[in-house]
């Protein structure tokens, strides 16, 4: 079955971007900043060719990993765990009123500017920095951890609980309105089921993130087992620190698992 | 046939929930109440330092005002050398992720050790966090960039492959089965049928793993891992806390800038 | 020329989905396969190319005994027979021309494909077929932005790519409205005479296997109980074939006067 005289169509895939310009362009764009970044970088060269031997130096050391020390990295890993579960908690509650005030359906205006500045002010800071803020401020210990994680804890919960009350059925809302409910009332009964699942499963992240957060404040002294790492470190008692990874990477998968069939279940 | 003179309804019982999960729900508060009791009561810390903590923030906010920018330009020059470090670093941290990936997903590993392998890497290097990878690298290779990039490639590594393992496992199996009908090898399929399904989770979580590295990035160099951590410490260290203030917004720019420009990625390239 | 003999099919321990079947279909031949759901004709079909492992038996295709081929062999048998989805199974991000020519990927290497640089013959043949069917204007939109006939056809030309020596349709107008329908079923009616080429589809609408094919299968319940031309499909044919569907005849009635219990929740 030919359909004669059909001359010859040539084919190519349509490129991503139409524009020949704009598209050379943003390779050569891309190639001259890859080369600009690698060669304004500073590397050490000498100090990074040591490198390999000393890897090889510190693996050395590294292994096997020694417990020796294990009451001091019980302490450590006991004060994370408190750290966690009591920023997860504080977190929890007062990011109840601050996502209420930063969900546009329920909160007039300048109520939500000032609720949605809280929260990005608190998630713009990696929580390092807010903990090397809080050690300064109330001085070493898991004291600023919490209050570190505390933060931590409510950019990131009120943000998506902000994000789920802006979603919820007003349906429902209308509903239990037209009974003649009160605003609380209301609130409890047709605002709170709704977002109550996502605050339970927000929580138990939360707890799994604070968790392993706390592992990381402990570096710059706020507690935990992350100062006991440190310790370890600045000593070059490489295989107790690799004890204590080992037990930071167990104890994050255990919460890992955990948390996430605890979610499923409550889903 | 209901007789008019009927007797009042039964007297029936109505609970919200069963008995066992009565019994479930009482444990669990129980649970959580016993853990938060415990953890308060037993943590290291003086609580009336606890209370006096908004005191105490305050006061080392008023310190900070108004902020210092005359230190600018090293300032500036620290912020890029920053942006440079989370760009480079999850560039290589894609490519390397993509091999991983494709072993870690169920759906596309050529074998069970290849499964076990991918998974392992994954895990490690997403339990490892970012500032301990620097650690060891700064440990390994000394202080400077090198062990900054290296630590944001080896724990963006683990958040890519997840996702894109995830993605690989959640398509749509029937553009695979059409596309082996046709005779084409593994290697054709996987290119025809399986990498444009995965295509627009690739580009989001590559944009937002980028996002998070450019936050992570800034506190590389408290460990000595380059970037602005280094002139935060230092200031830090020195009281100047006019100075920290200005870092400190220098850093807030560069978040918001990330953040803007990531979204505008998002919309652009999905 | 397709030879079915003895096709047996049985997952696991169950009761098996095909029991030993029989079937030839020589060429220039449209045949249709109807039956109740679960009667295996989908089944069937995804043995021929070995989509699904037959437990045992023979399907041989011009002499080419399909059932032991493995790996490269087993693709090259692929490459000739073609088939066409119920639900058009198109890459939906890539374009229709790139859906075309992925019929032709059993016959490039891999840097053409990757690279989309197909012989320029294949290029040709797919603008032929596109314009048979009425596609070649959409060459360069994506998949999903066409509609459900459309897609079909998209599927039946990438099909056709392969230069096939068979043609099997696994319920190929089943997401389509009527009138798509029938243009689909008219298309592969003429292309079997074009091409002179068998065609064996499943259809689960008896009128327009009466209409488009020239003979019908009848199976129930993985058995071939009518093989003949449409005509001779009559009433007690059809009873045979779907009356009392399985799934009535497996649940037992519910016993009179019982109230379902619903839990509080």
């Amino acid at each position: 079955m030919s359909a004669g005289g059909t001359a010859a169509r040539r084919w190519r895939k349509p490129p991503l971007i139409r524009n020949p310009f704009l598209r050379y362009g943003i390779f050569l764009a891309a190639a001259v900043y890859v080369y600009w970044a690698l060669s304004t970088l500073p590397f050490d060269w000498e100090r990074i060719q040591e490198g390999l031997p000393r890897a090889a130096r510190i693996f050395q050391g590294a292994f096997p990993p020694s417990f020796e020390r294990s009451n001091l990295l019980i302490k450590g890993f006991v004060e994370s765990v408190q750290i966690a579960i009591i920023a997860t908690i504080f977190g929890l509650i007062i990011s109840v009123p601050v996502a209420f005030m930063a969900a546009r359906n329920l909160a007039p205006m300048p109520v939500y500017l000032l609720g949605r500045a809280i929260v990005i002010v608190a998630r713009s800071f990696h929580p390092v920095i807010v903990a090397i803020l809080f050690v300064k401020a109330v001085g070493f210990g898991p004291l600023a951890g919490i209050l570190t994680l505390t933060v931590y804890s409510l950019g990131f919960v009120a943000k998506l609980l902000a994000e789920r009350i802006e979603e919820i059925d007003w349906g429902q809302v209308e509903a239990v309105r037209a009974t003649g409910a009160g605003y609380f009332t209301t609130l409890l009964y047709a605002v709170f089921p709704q977002i109550m699942p996502r605050q339970i499963g927000l929580g138990i992240y939360q707890l799994d993130s604070n968790l392993r957060a706390s592992a990381v404040v402990g570096i710059v002294g706020a507690g935990g087992i992350g100062a006991t790492l440190m310790n370890a470190f600045g000593r070059y008692d490489y295989d107790f620190a690799l004890a204590i990874t080992m037990v930071i990477i167990a104890v994050i998968l255990v919460s890992e698992a955990v948390s996430g069939r605890i979610r499923k279940k409550i889903w | 046939m209901v007789s008019r003179a009927a007797a009042p309804p039964a007297h029936r019982e109505w609970h919200r929930y069963t008995p066992g999960q009565r019994l479930i729900r009482f444990l669990s508060y129980l649970l959580v109440v016993a853990v938060a009791v415990w953890a308060i009561g037993d943590v290291d810390i003086i609580w009336p330092w606890f209370f006096d903590a908004p005191n105490a923030m305050a006061d080392l906010f008023g310190r900070m005002v108004p902020p210092d920018f005359s230190r600018m330009d090293a300032i500036v020059a620290a912020l890029l050398q920053t942006l440079n470090i989370a760009t480079i670093a999850t560039v290589f941290a894609v490519l390397l992720s993509l091999p991983v990936a494709y072993i870690a997903a169920q759906n596309t590993t050529p074998n069970r050790a290849c499964l076990w392998l991918g998974r392992f890497i994954l895990v490690s290097s997403r339990s490892v966090n970012t500032l301990i990878w620097a650690l060891l690298f700064v440990a390994i290779f000394g202080p400077g960039v090198l062990a900054g990039i290296l630590a944001i490639t080896f724990r963006s590594i683990g958040f890519l492959g997840k996702l894109i393992g995830e993605a690989i496992e959640e398509i749509d199996r029937k553009p695979v089965e059409a596309i082996e009908a046709t005779g084409a090898s593994r290697g054709k399929v996987i290119l025809y049928a399986i990498v444009p399904q995965v295509v627009p989770t690739f580009f989001a979580v590559s944009i937002l793993r980028w996002d998070i590295n450019l936050r992570e990035s800034t506190v590389l160099g408290l460990v000595g891992a380059g970037g602005i951590g280094l002139l935060l410490q230092g200031a830090i260290d020195t009281f100047q806390w006019q100075t920290v203030a200005a870092i400190l917004l220098a850093i807030i720019a560069l978040v918001l800038v990330g953040e803007a420009v990531s979204g505008w990625l998002r919309r652009k390239v999905i | 020329m397709l030879t079915i003999t003895n096709l047996v099919k049985r997952y696991g321990s169950d009761e098996p989905v095909l029991r030993g079947l029989n079937l030839t279909v020589p060429g220039r031949n449209v045949v249709s396969v109807i039956g109740a759901s679960g009667a295996g004709k989908s089944t069937l079909l995804r043995c021929i190319n070995r989509l699904v492992e037959p437990t045992s038996g023979e399907i041989e295709l011009n002499g080419v005994k399909l059932t032991s081929l493995r790996g490269n062999e087993l693709r090259q048998a692929r490459r000739r027979i073609g088939m066409i989805f119920q639900g058009f199974n198109l890459v939906d991000r890539l374009t229709v021309m790139e859906n075309v020519l992925s019929g032709r990927l059993g016959y490039v290497s891999f840097m053409r494909a990757a690279l989309r640089r197909f012989p320029q013959d294949d290029i040709d043949r797919a603008f032929q077929l596109m314009e048979r069917v009425g596609i070649a204007h959409y060459a360069n939109k994506r998949a999903d932005e066409l509609s459900g006939g459309e897609r079909q056809r998209v599927g039946v030309v990438r099909a056709l790519m392969q230069g096939p020596e068979i043609l099997l349709a696994d319920e190929p107008t089943a997401s389509l409205d009527p009138k798509t329908s029938e243009q689909i079923m008219s298309l592969l009616r003429s292309l079997s005479e074009e091409l002179s080429l068998p065609v064996l589809i499943n259809i689960h609408n008896v009128a327009e296997a009466k209409t488009y094919t020239d003979r019908i299968v009848g199976m129930r319940f993985g058995r071939i109980i009518f093989d003949g031309p449409p005509d001779s499909l009559d009433d007690e044919a059809m009873e045979k074939i779907y009356g009392g569907t399985p799934a009535e005849e497996r649940s037992a009635p519910l016993p009179e006067g019982r109230p379902s219990r619903v839990a509080a929740s």
